[in-house]
C-alpha cells in the first residue's frame, strides 16, 4: 500500500514514496484520457490518501484538470473524451458496468474553478442534493443539513439571517463557501477543487484555505491548483504534471524542499511554466 | 498656434478637414436610419389620424363593447342597406380563440423540441433537425392557409362527423392548428438560444453532486430558462395575434361571438382586409374602421413585444 511506482515518460526515474502514511482511498492505474484524438493524459498512476489534501500542480494544458475530472467521472459528459486504464474508489473500479455515476458523484463531489451557485435561494442550493438523493425525508431534517453544511462551509454566520435570498447575490468568495457547502451536504468522501481560488481576492482565498484544513478532517480533498504557494500551505500531498504525464508525486514538503526531478525542480523556482 | 518654436514631434494637422469628413459620415447615418424611423412616424399618424375619423362617426364604447360585427353601410343614400354596427368584441374573441389554439398546441412541442434540441440532440441530430424546424418559419403564411383550408379543414370536419361532431368547414380550430404549426419553430428557436445560454458551469455544478440529466434539466436549467422562455411565448403570442393569411383563408368572415371552436370564428386581421380590398369609400365608416381595428391590433402587439423584450433582456443581464 505504501510503496508507489511512479514511471514518467522517461521510464527511468521510479521511485517509491515510502514515507506516504495514512490510507489510500482511490488508486489510479495506467490511466489514459483522449479528447478525440488527442491524448491529453499518459499512463497516469496515482494514490490519494484518506484525510489529506493531494495538489495537482502543473502548467497549464499538463492534464491536471483532466485527471481531477476522472475521479467522479464528469469527463463522461464531454461526448468526444475517452477514458482508459483503472480508477479505484474504495477498491472499486469506478468504471465497472454496476456502478451508478449518481452515487459516484454523490461520494465524490466537486468545487468549480469559478463559483457557480444555481440561480435559487441560499437554502434551495444547499438543499438541492439532499433533496435530489432523497437524503432528507423530513423538512426539519433538511433544515438540519442545511445548517450543518453551511456551519462546516464557515458560511453561517453570514448567512444563517438570509437563507431565502439568492445565493447569487453573495460576495465572490462567498459563492465559492456556498458551492463547498453544497457539495458537503450529500456527505461526499471525497472533494475534488479545481483552483476553487483563482477567481477569489487574498482575503476569500485565505479563508477557503483556513476552511480547505478543517474539511481534512472529514474529507479526502484533492485540489489543483496553479498556486504554488498555496499547495504549500495547504495540501499534505503534491504531485506535479507536465505535458499530460505525472512527474513527480510525493509529501508535499519534500517536492518542495529537494524535488527529485529536473523539470518539478524548474517549475517550482519558475523557470518553467 | 505659435510658430516660433520648433518642434521636434509634429502633431500640427488640419483638424478641419477630419471633422468635416466625420460630420458628413455621421450626418449621412443619420439619413439613412431616419427613412425607417420616419416612415413608422407616418405609418403611425395616418393610423392614429384615420381612427379618430373613424371615432367621430363611430362612438368609441360602442366600438369596444359592441357584441355585434357587420359593417355594410349604405353606399348610396337611396340604397336600403344596414346601417353597420361596429362593435369588436366578436373579432377580439375570434382572435384570442385562435391565438390560444395555436398557442396550445405550439406551446408544448416548441418547448419539448427547444429541450431535446439543446439538452439531448448530439451535433449531427441538432445539425440536422435545426435548419428544418427553422425552414417550417419560411414558408410564406399563403402556404399555410392553403394548406389549412384545403387539408386540415377538410380533415378535422370529416374527422368530426365520424365521432358525431359538427365542425363547419371553416373553423378556428383548423386556423389555430395551423397557425400552432406555424410558429412551433419561433418558440423553439427562440427557447433553444435561452437554454444554450444558461451557462455549463450549471450544468456542470448539478451534475457535479450526482443530478441526472433530467433532474438537472428540471431543475436548474428550465428554471434558470423561465424568463426567456416567457418571452419567447409572448413574442409568439404576439405574432399569432397578427397573423392574417391563414386565418383569411381558413377561419371564414362570420363574426360570430363564440368560444367553440368548431364553429367559424373572424379576427381583427382578416376583417381589416376584407374591409379594405376591393373599390371603397374612403370617407365611410366602414373604411375607417379599418384603421381604427389596425390601431387596437398595433397598440396590442405593441405591448406584449415590449413585455417580451423586457423579460428577454432581463434574463441575458442575469448571466453577462
Amino acid at each position: 500500500m505504501n510503496s508507489v511506482v511512479m514511471p514518467n515518460e522517461l521510464g527511468t526515474t521510479d521511485y517509491q514514496t515510502e514515507l506516504i502514511a495514512g490510507k489510500s482511498i482511490i488508486q489510479a492505474r495506467d490511466v489514459d484520457v483522449f479528447y478525440g484524438d488527442k491524448q491529453a493524459l499518459f499512463g497516469m498512476e496515482l494514490d490519494i490518501y484518506e484525510n489529506s489534501v493531494t495538489s495537482l500542480i502543473g502548467p497549464s494544458g499538463c492534464g491536471k484538470s483532466t485527471l481531477l475530472r476522472c475521479f467522479n467521472r464528469m469527463n463522461d459528459v464531454i461526448s468526444t473524451c475517452r477514458v482508459t486504464g483503472s480508477i479505484e474508489l474504495d477498491s472499486q473500479d469506478i468504471h465497472a458496468p454496476e456502478v451508478d455515476v449518481v452515487a459516484l458523484r454523490q461520494k465524490v463531489g466537486m468545487v468549480f474553478q469559478k463559483p457557480n451557485p444555481f440561480p435559487k435561494s441560499i437554502y434551495d442550493n444547499i438543499a438541492y442534493g439532499p433533496r435530489i438523493h432523497n437524503m432528507t425525508p423530513s423538512k426539519v431534517e433538511l433544515d438540519e443539513v442545511v445548517e450543518k453544511s453551511l456551519k462546516r462551509a464557515g458560511l453561517w454566520e453570514e448567512a444563517k439571517d438570509r437563507l431565502d435570498k439568492p445565493g447569487t447575490g453573495l460576495s465572490g468568495g462567498q459563492q465559492q463557501r456556498l458551492c463547498i457547502a453544497r457539495a458537503i451536504a450529500v456527505e461526499p468522501k471525497v472533494i475534488l477543487m479545481d483552483e476553487p481560488c483563482s477567481a477569489l481576492d487574498p482575503i476569500a482565498t485565505a479563508k477557503i484555505e483556513e476552511l480547505i484544513d478543517e474539511l481534512r478532517q472529514r474529507f479526502t480533498i484533492i485540489i489543483v491548483t496553479h498556486s504554488m504557494q498555496q499547495a504549500a500551505r495547504i495540501s499534505q500531498h503534491t504531485a506535479f504534471f507536465h505535458m499530460g504525464y505525472l512527474v513527480e508525486f510525493g509529501e508535499t514538503g519534500d517536492i518542495f524542499s529537494a524535488p527529485k526531478d529536473e523539470r518539478t525542480q524548474n517549475y517550482i523556482t519558475g523557470r518553467i511554466g | 498656434m505659435s510658430q516660433d518654436e520648433t518642434h521636434t514631434i509634429d502633431i500640427i494637422g488640419k483638424p478641419s478637414r477630419h471633422k468635416i469628413q466625420e460630420k458628413i459620415v455621421t450626418y449621412f447615418m443619420l439619413l439613412c436610419s431616419s427613412v425607417a424611423i420616419l416612415t413608422t412616424i407616418g405609418i403611425l399618424a395616418s393610423l392614429t389620424f384615420e381612427t379618430f375619423a373613424f371615432f367621430q362617426k363611430v362612438s368609441f364604447l360602442d366600438f369596444l363593447f359592441g357584441l355585434e360585427w357587420s359593417p355594410q353601410t349604405a353606399l348610396r343614400s337611396d340604397q336600403v342597406g344596414s346601417s353597420g354596427s361596429f362593435g369588436a368584441v366578436p373579432l377580439i374573441t375570434g382572435t384570442l380563440l385562435i391565438s390560444a389554439i395555436a398557442m396550445f398546441f405550439a406551446t408544448p412541442l416548441g418547448l419539448l423540441s427547444a429541450i431535446y434540441l439543446a439538452e439531448y440532440a448530439s451535433k449531427n441530430v441538432r445539425a440536422v433537425v435545426k435548419p428544418l424546424l427553422e425552414l417550417l418559419a419560411g414558408i410564406p403564411t399563403v402556404v399555410y392557409g392553403f394548406f389549412a383550408a384545403l387539408i386540415i379543414a377538410p380533415f378535422l370536419r370529416g374527422g368530426g362527423e365520424n365521432v358525431g361532431l359538427v365542425i363547419s368547414s371553416e373553423s378556428a380550430l383548423a386556423a389555430g392548428l395551423t397557425m400552432g404549426v406555424m410558429i412551433i419553430p419561433l418558440i423553439s428557436s427562440l427557447s433553444d438560444d435561452v437554454i444554450n445560454a444558461v451557462p455549463q458551469s450549471l450544468r456542470d455544478a448539478s451534475y457535479g453532486l450526482g443530478a441526472t440529466q433530467t433532474e438537472t434539466i428540471k431543475e436548474v436549467i428550465l428554471p434558470a430558462a423561465i424568463p426567456g422562455i416567457a418571452g419567447s411565448l409572448l413574442l409568439a403570442t404576439s405574432r399569432a395575434i397578427g397573423e392574417t393569411m391563414i386565418v383569411v383563408m381558413a377561419a371564414g368572415l362570420a363574426a360570430n361571438l363564440t368560444a367553440n371552436p368548431f364553429e367559424a370564428v373572424t379576427t381583427v386581421t382578416v376583417q381589416i382586409v376584407t374591409l379594405l380590398t376591393g373599390d371603397q369609400e374612403f370617407e365611410s365608416a366602414k373604411t375607417l374602421s379599418a384603421f381604427a381595428l389596425g390601431f387596437f391590433l398595433f397598440i396590442i402587439t405593441l405591448c406584449l413585444n415590449i413585455v417580451a423584450l423586457k423579460i428577454v433582456d432581463h434574463y441575458k443581464e442575469q448571466y453577462d
